[in-house]
């Protein structure tokens, strides 16, 4: 029997940085030539880029003629500040979103912090009382003056379509994908062909309808608002997407969980709310945000019927003759923001997936 | 010992398509009584305790489970299934939940149990089965003789009157079939009703009341242990046990 030998270390060359610039680099004469070509290109893009949105950028000012070097005026988006993040929304009324963007911001800082107490109140505030107080606060009442929604604009106006599609859209697809997969044929045939006619039409199609058919079937005199409109539509078009999401969910849910949960006596809706959905959507976490994320972006689609979102108003003033030819700023900076929001979600879907692992 | 009825099976018919699964079942278990089913695979035998909580539904026949007969009333499938706990072959323990709310659950929700007290009663049972040490684990962190001993315990929180297990150590490696045919021999002595699928011949001799065989969907043979390992009757049971035994 010979001793085990525990002083012996792993080759210089595999480990440290150079082992791993080794393995992952220069491991093969073709690895080497694509990582030189890569570097290449990095050398290519990086530090223009870098020297037009901050080197030889111009931040401070006031109007264009401020802007004289040869990078990004940023003064422009400055000086638009106000429109693109609340869009034409009165400016007496501001302190109304302001309220609204300080509540979400506080409870969405607090709910990211680990080991807080009263997570859930927090939760149940942001799901159901938030969006509540928001109705008041944006759209008016209760003595606050009214403000119509072609106003609403900007940012403002953007997280409010993604916030109604996604709070409401997850519900209505969790009910859709159960109606779907139920025994009744009646309810899985009008869940199915709910859920395939919204699938089966673009987005730009159901805005459209929106906005110009629908008016048409309705009675003279009976008239909704367009956002609402819209936001009916993005919100049955998301839910027929996370419907499918959560069926394959629903799939994956092996025969077992069902019969132990029947054996124990539980009720349908019991076995679906403790057990079933609780697995099912972990498996399909990175689905649903990435559903979430589509439709985030989506919300771009409803310049066509005449709101300016973010992406929409940073448009507008692009148009402003004050302002002509700084486009390149504007998508630029809207590419960031919504990068930011995207980016933040799939984080969020990582940490939660990690969270809510158990080892199955 | 009393003569309670607690199960009677009279005349019970099943088909799985053209399959004749179930043939003229008629069986009667008494009040404390303990009876092992046996038989080749497909011969039945989970179809029928399956039926018993209506996790299959019977086509012809009737069965009738503490006085309440299983129709397709909601009502009396819900209140079976409360009187009646069942161990399944792949433990199909909640992954999601920790061993401890496993067995709390279905009190708290199906018997309106405070909390409080379906915790102390879940931990008691885990006691009982000799994992109360492992309750805050998920069940993916235990053997699979804990997780088998976990499921008993959660079925057992819910007091049933009757026991079903379906081939309860079939999933398991050999040294821990021991540890799960242990508690439910301690089960059995204290007087639990108990239908068990097994192929355990040694505990079907230590426990069994009576011993069923199985084959092809109907009951050939039906006797306590003794007739049936030294007194076989019918030609297929002689060949079943010689092959097992």
């Amino acid at each position: 029997m010979s001793e085990i030998n525990k002083n012996i270390t792993p080759p210089v060359i595999e480990i440290g940085i150079l082992g791993w610039l080794r393995k992952n680099l220069f491991s093969t004469w073709y690895n080497t030539i694509l990582t030189l070509i890569g570097l290449y290109f990095i050398y290519l893009i990086i530090p223009p880029l870098l020297s037009w949105i901050f080197f030889d950028a111009t931040f401070s000012g006031t109007t264009r003629e401020d802007c004289t070097s040869s990078g990004a005026c940023w003064v422009f988006i400055k000086q638009n500040m106000k429109l693109i993040i609340y869009g034409l929304y009165p400016s007496d009324e501001l302190w109304r979103i302001n309220i609204a963007y300080f509540l979400l911001t506080v409870s969405i800082i607090y709910l990211l912090i680990p080991n807080l107490k009263y997570k859930g109140i927090v939760g149940v505030f942001l799901l159901f009382v938030f969006p509540i107080i928001c109705i008041f606060l944006f759209s008016g009442g209760l003595g606050l003056e009214n403000v119509e929604t072609r106003l609403w604009g900007g940012l403002f106006l953007t997280l409010v379509i993604a916030g109604v599609g996604i709070v409401l859209s997850l519900p209505i697809g969790i009910m859709l994908a159960l109606g779907r997969r139920s025994k009744l044929p009646v309810v899985s045939l009008l869940s199915t062909i709910f859920i395939e006619i919204w699938r089966g039409v673009p987005l730009i199609t159901v805005l459209f309808m929106a906005s110009n058919m629908f008016p048409l079937f309705m009675p003279e005199g009976v008239n909704f608002d367009k956002l609402i409109r819209a936001l009916i539509g993005v919100m049955f078009f998301s839910a027929a997407y996370l419907a499918e999401v959560v069926r394959g969910g629903l799939q994956a849910m092996p025969k077992g969980q069902y019969e132990a949960s029947q054996a124990a006596g539980l009720t349908y809706w019991k076995m679906m709310a403790l057990i079933i959905l609780p697995q099912s959507l972990k498996v399909v976490i990175p689905a649903i945000i990435g559903s979430f994320i589509a439709l985030f972006k989506d919300t771009t689609l409803v310049l066509i019927i005449g709101l300016f979102d973010f992406l929409g108003i940073i448009q507008f003033v692009g148009t402003n003759p004050d302002w002509l030819g700084f486009s390149h700023e504007g998508y630029v900076f809207a590419a960031a923001i919504f990068w930011v929001f995207c980016f933040g979600m799939s984080r969020y879907s990582q940490r939660l997936e990690k969270k809510l692992d158990t080892g199955h | 010992m009393t003569s309670e009825t607690m199960i009677e099976m009279s005349s019970v018919h099943k088909w799985f398509g053209e399959l004749h699964v179930l043939n003229d079942i008629n069986l009667k278990v008494t009040k404390g009584e303990k009876i092992v089913i046996c038989g080749p695979s497909g011969s039945g035998k989970s179809t029928l305790i399956r039926c018993i909580n209506r996790l299959e539904e019977h086509q012809r026949g009737e069965i009738v489970v503490e006085g309440t007969e299983l129709t397709n009333d909601n009502r009396s499938v819900e209140k079976i299934r409360g009187e009646v706990g069942m161990v399944f072959q792949q433990f199909n323990l909640f992954p999601h939940l920790s061993i401890l709310d496993n067995c709390s659950l279905a009190p708290i929700w199906v018997r309106k149990l405070p909390k409080v007290e379906a915790r102390e009663k879940a931990m008691e049972y885990l006691k009982r089965v000799q994992i109360d040490d492992q309750a805050h684990k998920y069940p993916a962190q235990l053997s699979g003789g804990q997780q088998q001993r976990a499921a008993i315990a959660r079925a057992l929180c819910m007091e049933p009157r009757i026991m079903l297990f379906d081939e309860p150590t079939s999933a398991l490696d050999p040294e821990m079939i021991k540890e799960v045919l242990d508690v439910m021999v301690g089960l059995a002595e204290g007087g639990m009703t108990m239908i068990v699928v097994t192929h355990e011949m040694g505990f079907a001799k230590e426990v069994a009341d009576k011993i069923i065989f199985m084959d092809e969907g109907q009951i050939v043979e039906s006797k306590n242990p003794t007739d049936f390992f030294s007194n076989p009757e019918s030609e297929r049971t002689k060949t079943f046990l010689s092959q097992i035994l």
